[in-house]
Order: C-alpha cells, then sequence, then structure tokens
C-alpha cells in the first residue's frame, strides 16, 4: 500500500520536474559552470570559459550597462514607490469612485509593455510628440528626449562649470525617458500592494494621534510609515529585480538599439545583443552569471540593511 | 465645499496622467498620417480613420500573429493546469521520500532571474530542433512553480475526511483530484489561468529569442517588428497597439479583482 502511494507521488510530479530539470535547473548549471571554468577547472571548454570573464572584465561596455542599470533602478524604484503610497494614502479612505481610481491605476499593468513603448516613443518624438508640445504651451523648449545622450547630472551641474562625465553623468535624458514610462507603467502595481498595507493600519491608532494633535505629516512618519514598512521592503525588493530585468522598452523603444552613444543599454538588453545579435552565446553566458549575482546579492544586501529598520508587529 | 475636494483633485490628476497615454493611442489611431505629423497636434481626430485598423492588418500578418498568441496561451495555459494540479496535489497529499527537498528545488528555481537562462535555453532548444516551433514557446512554460504553490497551499486546506471517504469509496488519486480536489479549487485555478493569459499575451522576450520566422510571431514580436518596419507611420503603429491591448483590457474590466490577485501574489512580472 505504501509503496503504490510512493509511485504515484513521483508519477505526478515526473511532468513539472522534467520541464524544471530541463528548461531550468540545467540551463543554470550551463550557466554555473562557466564561472567555474575561470578558476581552472579542467574541461574542453577551460581556455574558452576563462576567456569569456576576462574579455567581461574589461569590456567598457559592459560597464556603461551595469552603470545605466544602475541609474535606471536607482531612480524607477524610490519614485515609484514614494508615488504609490501618495495615492494609495489618498485611497485609504472612504471617498466616491475609490474602485473606479484604482482600476484605472492598474490599467497600465495590464497592457502589453511592447504596446505602451510604441506608444511612448511617439509620445516622447522630439519634433512631433504630445510632451514636447505640451512644453510648447508653457514656453518651454522642447528636449530631444530618446535621441538625447546628456546626462542628467551633466545637465544640472553645467551652470556651476562642473562637468561630470561618464558614469557620473547620471543617466541620459534618453534613459529618463525610459524612467518615466517605468514609473507610468508600475505605479498601478505598487499602489494596490501599498493600499493592502495601509490597510493594516487599525483606525484608532489615527483617532489617537489626532487627539494628540499630531500634524498629517507626523502621523505618516510615527504611525503609517512604521506599519506599513515591510510592505515598503517587499516593494523594493520585487520592483528592483523587476526593474534590474527590463529588457523590452529598450528594445523598442530606443534607435540605434540601445540608445545614442548606448546609454540606454541596460544590462540584460547588452546580454541579448552577446547572445542573440552576436551570437557569443558564451559571453552571454558569463554576462547572466553576473546578473544573476548582483540580483542575488541586491535581495542579500536589502534584506541585511533594509530589514533592520523594518519594524514588523 | 466638500472637504474631501482637494482629494479628488489629486486622484484625478493622478487618473488623468495614467489614462493620458491610452487617450493617445487610441487618438493617433484615428487621424490620417498627415493630421498626426501636425504641430502643434490636434487633442481629437478631425476624421475619424477607422481603416487606419484594417490598413494595420493589411500590412503585416496580424491575424497570424494573434492565431499564434492564442495557440501558445491556450497551449500554456492548459499544460500549467495539468502539471500544476497533479505536481500540487502530490506535494500536499501524497506521502514519498524527497518530496520536501523536491519542493524545495522547485522553488529555488523560482528565484531564478529570466535572463540568466535565455542563453543555455537557446542552445538545449536548437539541439531538440525546436527553434521556430510551437512546442519551444509552449514547453519550457509549461510548469509554472508558482502555481504549484498557490494550489499545494490550497490542496492543503481541503478537510482529510473528504479524502478518507473517497478512499472507501475506492476512488484512485486520479479521480479524488478530478471529482474532490478540481470543484474544490475553483477560485484558485482561475486565478492561475488568468495569470497564464495576462503572462502569455503580452510575453515578449522569450518568443523574440525562439522564433525566427514570420509566421510563427505571436502578437507582440509581431508588433514590434511592425513598430520597426513603419517606424513613422504612427497612426498605423496606433491602431496596432490599440488592437493587441483591446481584448485583456477588455477582459481586466470583468476580472478585475482576480487580476489584481494574482499579481499580488506573484510580485514580479515578466
Amino acid at each position: 500500500m505504501s509503496h503504490r502511494k510512493d509511485f504515484s507521488g513521483y508519477l505526478f510530479i515526473l511532468p513539472a520536474l522534467l520541464v524544471i530539470l530541463v528548461f531550468r535547473f540545467y540551463p543554470i548549471l550551463q550557466a554555473i559552470r562557466m564561472s567555474f571554468f575561470k578558476w581552472g577547472m579542467a574541461g574542453p571548454l577551460y581556455t574558452v570559459g576563462l576567456k569569456n570573464f576576462s574579455r567581461l572584465f574589461i569590456d567598457p561596455k559592459f560597464y556603461q550597462s551595469l552603470g545605466n542599470t544602475f541609474w535606471y533602478v536607482v531612480f524607477v524604484v524610490p519614485l515609484t514607490i514614494i508615488i504609490s503610497i501618495f495615492f494609495a494614502q489618498l485611497l485609504n479612505q472612504k471617498i466616491r469612485g475609490r474602485g473606479a481610481y484604482r482600476t484605472i491605476y492598474y490599467l497600465p499593468v495590464v497592457t502589453s509593455i511592447v504596446a505602451i513603448s510604441v506608444v511612448w516613443k511617439w509620445i516622447f518624438n522630439p519634433d512631433r510628440g504630445i510632451l514636447n508640445a505640451t512644453f510648447g504651451i508653457f514656453g518651454i523648449e522642447g528636449l530631444k528626449w530618446l535621441n538625447d545622450a546628456r546626462g542628467v547630472f551633466e545637465i544640472m551641474l553645467a551652470p556651476l562649470n562642473i562637468e561630470p562625465s561618464g558614469f557620473f553623468a547620471g543617466p541620459s535624458i534618453a534613459l529618463l525617458a525610459l524612467i518615466i514610462m517605468a514609473v507610468w507603467h508600475n505605479i498601478g502595481y505598487c499602489v494596490i500592494i501599498a493600499l493592502a498595507g495601509l490597510q493594516n493600519v487599525p483606525g484608532q491608532y489615527y483617532e489617537a494621534a489626532k487627539i494628540d494633535g499630531a500634524s498629517t505629516w507626523k502621523i505618516f512618519r510615527h504611525v503609517t510609515l512604521p506599519i506599513i514598512s515591510p510592505t515598503i521592503f517587499y516593494l523594493i525588493i520585487t520592483q528592483s529585480i523587476f526593474a534590474f530585468n527590463t529588457f523590452t522598452p529598450v528594445y523598442v523603444m530606443t534607435q540605434p538599439p540601445g540608445g545614442p552613444l548606448g546609454t540606454t543599454k541596460l544590462v540584460v538588453f547588452y546580454l541579448y545583443e552577446q547572445a542573440f545579435k552576436l551570437w557569443n552565446l558564451g559571453y552571454a553566458n558569463a554576462i547572466a552569471f553576473v546578473i544573476f549575482i548582483i540580483i542575488f546579492l541586491l535581495t542579500q544586501f536589502q534584506r541585511r540593511f533594509i530589514e533592520r529598520r523594518v519594524h514588523y508587529e | 465645499m466638500n472637504k474631501k475636494f482637494p482629494v479628488h483633485i489629486l486622484l484625478a490628476i493622478g487618473a488623468f496622467w495614467m489614462l493620458l497615454p491610452f487617450f493617445w493611442m487610441v487618438s493617433t489611431s484615428l487621424k490620417t498620417q498627415m493630421e498626426a505629423l501636425r504641430f502643434p497636434p490636434t487633442i481629437f481626430p478631425q476624421a475619424l480613420m477607422f481603416v487606419n485598423y484594417l490598413e494595420a492588418f493589411r500590412q503585416v500578418d496580424f491575424s497570424r500573429y494573434f492565431l499564434n498568441t492564442i495557440i501558445m496561451t491556450a497551449g500554456t495555459t492548459f499544460l500549467v493546469f495539468i502539471t500544476s494540479t497533479l505536481a500540487a496535489y502530490a506535494f500536499a497529499r501524497l506521502k514519498f521520500w524527497g518530496r520536501d527537498q523536491l519542493f524545495m528545488l522547485f522553488l529555488a528555481m523560482m528565484m531564478i532571474p529570466v535572463p540568466v537562462y535565455l542563453a543555455p535555453s537557446y542552445v538545449i532548444l536548437s539541439r531538440f530542433g525546436w527553434i521556430d516551433t510551437f512546442l519551444a514557446l509552449i514547453i519550457p512554460w509549461s510548469v509554472n512553480v508558482f502555481s504549484i504553490f498557490l494550489l499545494r497551499q490550497h490542496f492543503k486546506t481541503i478537510p482529510q475526511e473528504l479524502f478518507d471517504a473517497a478512499k472507501i469509496d475506492g476512488l484512485n488519486h486520479l479521480q479524488v483530484i478530478t471529482r474532490i480536489v478540481v470543484p474544490l479549487s475553483k477560485a484558485i485555478l482561475i486565478t492561475v489561468g488568468i495569470f497564464q493569459i495576462v503572462s502569455n499575451w503580452n510575453a515578449f522576450l522569450w518568443p523574440l529569442i525562439v522564433t525566427h520566422s514570420d509566421s510563427m510571431r505571436t502578437i507582440q514580436t509581431g508588433l514590434a517588428y511592425f513598430a520597426q518596419a513603419e517606424s513613422t507611420n504612427y497612426p498605423l503603429l496606433c491602431a496596432a497597439s490599440t488592437f493587441i491591448t483591446a481584448p485583456l483590457i477588455i477582459m481586466y474590466f470583468f476580472v478585475q479583482k482576480q487580476i489584481m490577485e494574482s499579481y499580488a501574489h506573484t510580485g514580479l512580472k515578466e
């Protein structure tokens, strides 16, 4: 009896296990194997593996793509979360049309990124786009957006005669366009999650704070924020990983691929280019391994340094 | 004046910005190319060029792309239902050696970001000779660990008495699944299904990599291709974007709660 039970257990997970082993586990082993070659594990791929990694560490385009990704994540994640908490806070009360607002804010989340990239590319069009047209109404000179390789800090510090370059020039205007779109796209999801977090705050906490005469900001800082900090922590992690994996907008919106002077080339796009445009599959594996390590460290880092400041009830 | 008035103003401004790109997409899709290129632009189209939608369908084979997407979505969703239900049942209800270790292995696979296994997966698929076929679009995604996880959680809550009764009636495991477990898990299965539909409909990177020929394009890779081929014809591009997003947006209005739930569960979007 128990033997037959054992057998059916394996049988039932077999289809799932097979797919997982062939299309997840094995590919990951392949990617990891590349890294061991670097430390001199014997095998026919030894020299190739070593070459891939040594090439990676001196590849300026790889560093540029990492730098771009860094700025992209550092801008997208906090902006999205702050704006989302603001709107979630507004929605966390009895007001008419609450459901309708939620529906509208969430709408971009279910929309395909390819389609919204096409539309935002049109919005950002430097000559005919509605964004520059709106700027025109207010007498502001339009930007070249997706064609503009100048760094944001470079522009901001120009009046002070400081000229940061490379990484320190910050995200380019072109990358800023992608950042704006990403914030717009992700707000809905974060609002819903933040709203769920806010609904955990017991109503009497607010009552008590109000009776004590605390200001709105003080209530938010000392009552709301500590209670929703696990939610924020969760959002920071998931949004960082999500932003780190961004590919589609770079592919659809930027011309030449990777943007002006490569300033919108995010690391996943660089991997794609190496693997499937230049067919350097081994080299792409090395990039993939670095991506894996960074995402892993990212989660660990956030666990250690942010979780300490998170208040769990 | 209502004291909630400022709140409404702020929320309305937010809603305006969220909707603006959608409005602009539909508005542009109905303009002539001449009108679309006018600067400053007209807010509403002067003549409603519904013909743009037909023209977009004529220029590239969107009907084929829709068909491919439907086949891919139906295939993966169907297989995910089967693999997840069976695996979740085994993990939740059966005892076998190494069960918990295997489950941990499954969960660990979920933590791996997609870019990490793109290149190796491609090599495997080409060794199988699956590149540019539906097999490459469907089989690697026929298992969804998160669905297994969700279903397992749910199956554990089904009362033991039901299983005991089924045993007395002499039902085998498959009969238990089809007659007891599945009928009691409709809501969660719908969540799993909706998540599959949304993520397949919007899938881009994978189809882009594993298919090459025009006849194998999905709507997303098809739109990206169209956007490169017709990079300045914005009315046609917006028309295509509209009819590609419309099915999901319509579905969204009906099953909004489930969609939000399925995303809240998974956290990560691909």
